[in-house]
C-alpha cells in the first residue's frame, strides 16, 4: 500500500530566480550572524582572559 | 535494514529507451525554508529549552554572548542530528503519510546534500560550543549527536521496539550540555534532569505511535504499538509514566530544587498518571484496536509536551528565586 510518488511541479525560469535568489539572501545572512557571533565570542574572551579588546 | 532508498535517477539499460525518458530528473529546486525544514525545527525548540534550563539552573556565571552561543549550538547540533536522520531515513520517509512531504523525498533536496548540511552543522556546533564554553560541553554535544544518529538512527530504530527507549537518551542530553557550559562539569541535578527527559520519552512517543502504528508497520519500523500490540503499548505507558512522575519528584525529595518546583511536579505528575490511566482504559476491541481513535492517546501527546515545557520551566523559576 505504497503511497503515489511525489513528483515536483515543472519551475519556470521565475520561479527558479526567486528560490535562487532566497537561498543566497538567507546564507548571506546567516554568514553575516556569524561574523557578528565570532567577533562578540573574541571579544568576551578577550576581556575574561585579561587581555582588554584593542 | 539496510537503508534501500531508490535513487532518484538512472537505472534504465541503453535498450530502454523508455524507461530512460521515465527516469530523467524531475527534481525542483530548494527554497530556503527546505533547508530549514531539514532541521527538524518543531523537534529543536523542546531539545533547546532543556538545555537552557540546564544552563539557568547551574552554579556559577556565563557571558550572556557565550550563553547564547551554547544554546545556539545545541539548536545547531539537534538541527543537524535530525538532518542526518532525514538523509538516512529518505526511504521510510517516502511511504509514511507523515513525512513523505519532506524536502528529501519530496525531491526537492538531492540526499548528498542534505548528508553534507547535516554533518557540517554538526561538526561546526561542536567546534563553536568547545571555542565559547569548555571541552566537557563539547564532548558531551558531540556524543549527543553520535548517539542520535549511529545509536538510535542508524542502529535501533530498525531494529527494536526498545528504539525509542535507548534512543531517547540522545533527547535528553541537553539539560547536561547546558550546565557543563556553565560548570564545566556534572552534578545530581543535572543527572535527574537527564533520567526526567529520558524516561518522558517513551510515553511521550507511544502515544503518538499508538495512533500512528499504520505508518510504522507499513515501512517495517518495529515501534512498540507494531510489534507487541496497542493493548502492551498503553500498559508500558502507564509504568513509564509512574517511573517518570517519581523520578521528576526526585529534586524536591533531595532537596536540589524548593516547594515551587516540588507543587509544579507532584500537580503534572498527577495530570500525567491520569492521562496514562485513560489511555490504559480506553474503550478497545478484543485486539486492543481503539475504539475511539486513540483520543486518549492523542491528549497524552499534547499533555506530555506542555508537562516537560512546564515541569522545566518550574525547576528554572524555583532555582532563580533560590
Amino acid at each position: 500500500m505504497d503511497l503515489p510518488p511525489v513528483v515536483p511541479a515543472p519551475e519556470s525560469d521565475a520561479e527558479l530566480t526567486r528560490r535562487r535568489r532566497g537561498r543566497n539572501i538567507a546564507t548571506l545572512i546567516v554568514l553575516l550572524a556569524l561574523a557578528g557571533l565570532f567577533y562578540a565570542i573574541a571579544m568576551v574572551k578577550m576581556a575574561q582572559s585579561g587581555h582588554p579588546p584593542l | 535494514m539496510p537503508n534501500t532508498a531508490a535513487p532518484m535517477t538512472g537505472g534504465a539499460s541503453a535498450d530502454e529507451p523508455s524507461a530512460l525518458v521515465v527516469s530523467l530528473p524531475t527534481r525542483a529546486s530548494s527554497t530556503a525554508g527546505d533547508w530549514l525544514t531539514l532541521l527538524k525545527p518543531r523537534v529543536v525548540v523542546l531539545v533547546v529549552f532543556t538545555g537552557l534550563v540546564g544552563l539557568l539552573v547551574a552554579p556559577g556565571h556565563l557571558h550572556p554572548v557565550l550563553a547564547f552561543t551554547a544554546v545556539l549550538c545545541i539548536a545547531i547540533a539537534a538541527g543537524a542530528a535530525g538532518a542526518i536522520n532525514m538523509w538516512y531515513d529518505r526511504d521510510i520517509d517516502a511511504l509514511m503519510r507523515r513525512t513523505a512531504r519532506r524536502p528529501i523525498p519530496a525531491g526537492r533536496i538531492e540526499p548528498g546534500e542534505a548528508l553534507g548540511f547535516g554533518v557540517a552543522l554538526a561538526v561546526g556546533s561542536v567546534l563553536l560550543m568547545w571555542l565559547a564554553t569548555n571541552t566537557l560541553a563539547a564532548a558531551i554535544l558531540a556524543v549527543s549527536i553520535a548517539f542520535y544518529v549511529f545509536v538510535y538512527t542508524m542502529w535501533l530504530k530498525r531494529r527494536t521496539p526498545q528504539n525509542i527507549v535507548i534512543g531517547g537518551a540522545a533527547g535528553a542530553f541537553p539539560p547536561l550540555i547546558g550546565w557543563a557550559a556553565v560548570t564545566g562539569d556534572i552534578a545530581t541535578l543535572p543527572i535527574l534532569m537527564f533520567l526526567i527527559v529520558f524516561f518522558w520519552t517513551p510515553p511521550h512517543f507511544w502515544a503518538l505511535a499508538l495512533w500512528a502504528s499504520d505508518d510504522y508497520a507499513r515501512v517495517g519500523v518495529p515501534m512498540l504499538p507494531v510489534v507487541a500490540g496497542a493493548r502492551s503499548t498503553r500498559r508500558h505507558i502507564f509504568v513509564y509514566t509512574l517511573v517518570l512522575v517519581a523520578l521528576s519528584l526526585a529534586p524536591w525529595a533531595m532537596g536540589l530544587a524548593g516547594s515551587i518546583y516540588g507543587l509544579s511536579a507532584a500537580a503534572l505528575g498527577a495530570g500525567f498518571v491520569v492521562g496514562a490511566v485513560l489511555v490504559l482504559r480506553d474503550r478497545q476491541n478484543a485486539t486492543g484496536v481503539s475504539l475511539t481513535r486513540d483520543a486518549p492517546a492523542k491528549k497524552l501527546f499534547r499533555f506530555s509536551l506542555y508537562y516537560l515545557f512546564v515541569l522545566f520551566a518550574a525547576l528554572a523559576v524555583d532555582r532563580m528565586i533560590a
